[in-house]
């Protein structure tokens, strides 16, 4: 059984500050981590492994040093790692980073699971797992948790708003794995110094995942950030004083005023 | 010259560092009010590899080195130096001595189990008339066919009454003293003739445990003589000596601590209609320990690499008596200062500064007072700079 996780570097967003001025995200000095949910949908993959002997491989799209957050993985119990890190790939939108990463899956071939975090902490949108499963034309599962493998098909409870949806899939499929799924586990010491000095990460380029440039980085991004920022603070609200058929007076002319009504 | 910590020290940093305020953190205040030491967060720490880091992993160690050792320490120190404590005994002083002079066989025997935390470990030197006089002991060792057989007693051990192996100094020539008449031993707490006494009430580091330990017609393998016969001394001040760099780690993250503790203290705390950290009287007692911390980080992370490139001589002996000196001292003076900056709040038991004023006084007294340091480091640079030998 070969699982492969899709794993991102972001910055923790626990420590990142807003720049006062701009709006927008002060990155420097912010330590990188594994996008959490990632670590569940790895933590997943290891239980597997675990249990059922599977081969575990851990891929991710970044720039050199996402391989830190690489070697995390190797150190947690991961059996492969892959960086995919070329300047071709820079500057994509999730449908951009989906294709590459579904090239490279195409590349690694013959796996059974594809597991990814439900959302990255610093994009936020979920939409790269449900992308890269189109890509590969597997079935696919989000927000998934107590993700159960047998009879050579693959059955998760899908967790929504209001309640959950129990949804099972022939593999290959790709799911998508929430916080609630599970626990990760620390990487031991000893696996941590292994996972440096002794494993290896392997460097993928366009080169070697066989990929057409034109689909890929910020060439192949339908979409492009135009610019973030942070909205403006909420104005102190405003009380109505009176009983309730003058408030109720005041406030039809206010929003008449603001042209709500 | 690169002062960056190479990026598996980064991680196993982070990862001690979320350990230390999942698992530890929270159990801090209970053990130092219940002196009850915190068996359950050691079986997570074993699983870890965190009861083994420096030991190379063909022994079950994490293979960090001493680097490693001193991140675990600092970093478990900013939120329990009772925790810190209890892995200390076991690792920095009681598994070292094994790991520094032990045989292959009994490397493979002992410091296994130790370095994987399925046994604990203690260093018995001190008795009742030999402290900072430890030439002075007078448990003795007398040979007995393919045994030894141990008689006296130890006090103030760390771990004494819950460790399954301890490293022990006793007289084999009372005759020759200090000068090849000591011998350590690798004795196991179910040896006959192996008691433990009660366990201490301290100031201080109470979820740690301090106990005596009793030898009575005790019986130990001559295959147990740990280092060489008659050179016992030399093994156990050698074991010393690296104990005090990852003793010195440890009060670096207590200081540390609490210089970040008082720095957000007094950004909070207004008075005369302002935070007190805009005072100069604070601003300048916040200088004056950032100045120590990083002093101190310097010379700590310097004499583990020293150890972990191999430059073990005379000057790293000095360095280490440097670390552990400068260390206390820095800790206390930190702690000292974080009680004054948090006003009555730093008097209270409810908040953790209190708590960390007690741990931090022992720092000057154990594994070495800072006196017998002081005399180790001049002795140590008449000697090599000088040419002079001053006892």
């Amino acid at each position: 059984m070969k699982i492969v996780v899709l794993i991102k570097q972001v910055p923790d967003t626990n420590e990142v500050k807003l720049d006062p001025k701009t709006g927008t995200l002060i990155r420097e000095g912010v330590p990188s981590i594994i996008n959490p949910e990632d670590k569940n949908a790895l933590e997943q993959a290891l239980t597997f492994k675990e249990s059922m002997g599977a081969h575990v491989v851990v891929i991710s799209m970044g720039p050199p040093q996402a391989e830190d957050a690489l070697r995390e993985a190797l150190a947690m119990g991961a059996d492969e790692a892959i960086l995919l890190s070329d300047r071709p790939f820079a500057g994509a939108d999730t449908w951009a980073t989906a294709t590459t990463l579904g090239y490279a899956l195409q590349k690694i071939g013959d796996f059974d699971l594809v597991l990814a975090g439900r959302q990255a902490i610093d994009g936020d949108t979920a939409q790269v797992g449900p992308q890269v499963a189109e890509f590969l034309k597997v079935p696919q599962i989000t927000y998934a948790r107590d993700i159960v493998i047998e009879g050579g098909k693959v059955r998760a409870k899908r967790v929504l708003e209001d309640g959950y949806e129990e949804i099972e899939a022939q593999m290959p499929a790709l799911l998508t794995v929430i916080k609630e799924a599970n626990t990760p586990r620390y990487p031991s010491a000893g696996a941590i110094i292994t996972a440096y000095r002794q494993q290896s990460v392997a460097h993928w380029g366009v080169k070697e995942i066989e990929a057409d440039p034109e689909k890929l980085g910020l060439k192949g991004s339908p979409t492009q950030v135009k610019r973030s920022f942070s909205p403006p603070p909420k104005q102190p609200g405003q009380i109505l004083r009176g009983g309730p058929v003058d408030a109720a007076k005041d406030l039809v002319a206010i929003l008449r005023e603001k042209n709500i009504i | 010259m690169d002062f960056t910590f190479p990026k598996e020290y980064e991680l196993l940093r982070r990862m001690i560092k979320e350990f230390a305020q999942k698992e530890v953190a929270p159990l801090a205040e209970e053990i130092d009010r219940d002196e009850r030491v915190p068996f359950e967060t050691i079986k997570k720490a074993a699983k870890l590899g965190l009861m083994g880091v420096p030991f190379p992993q063909k022994y079950g160690g994490a293979g960090a080195g001493e680097m490693g050792y001193c991140i675990l320490m600092e970093e478990l120190n900013k939120v329990c130096a009772s925790t810190a404590t209890v892995i200390g005994a076991h690792t920095g002083i009681g598994a070292m001595a094994i790991y520094l002079d032990g045989t292959e066989e009994q490397k493979v025997k002992y410091l296994t189990p130790l370095a994987r935390g399925e046994k604990i470990a203690a260093f018995a030197l001190t008795e009742a008339n030999a402290g900072s006089d430890a030439a002075a002991i007078q448990t003795r060792a007398v040979r007995d066919g393919d045994s030894f057989v141990l008689n006296g007693s130890k006090i103030w051990i760390t771990n004494g009454d819950i460790a399954d192996i301890v490293s022990v100094l006793a007289v084999t020539d009372p005759a020759l003293g200090a000068a090849g008449g000591v011998t350590a031993f690798i004795v196991e707490r179910e040896f006959p003739g192996f008691t433990v006494g009660h366990r201490e009430e301290k100031m201080g580091i109470r979820g740690s445990s301090t106990a005596e330990i009793f030898f009575e017609d005790c019986r130990v393998p001559a295959a147990n003589v740990l280092g060489q016969f008659g050179a016992g001394f030399l093994t156990f001040m050698k074991t010393l000596d690296v104990g005090r760099i990852s003793l010195g780690a440890g009060c670096l993250g207590a200081s540390d601590q609490a210089l970040q503790m008082s720095m957000e203290f007094a950004k909070s705390r207004y008075q005369f209609g302002a935070p007190i950290a805009a005072k100069q009287a604070i601003q300048w007692m916040i200088a004056d320990m950032a100045i120590e911390v990083e002093a101190l980080r310097s010379l700590i992370y310097r004499t583990a690499w020293m150890l972990d490139t191999g430059k073990m001589g005379r000057e790293f002996s000095t360095m280490a008596a440097m670390c552990k000196v400068f260390g206390s001292e820095v800790a206390c003076r930190a702690a000292d200062a974080a009680v004054q900056i948090h006003g009555g709040m730093g008097y209270m038991k409810k908040y953790p500064i209190e708590r960390m004023y007690r741990d931090a006084r022992i720092t000057r007294i154990f594994e070495g007072t800072n006196e017998v340091q002081r005399d180790i480091i001049a002795r140590n640079l008449f000697r090599s700079r000088v040419n002079l030998k001053l006892r």
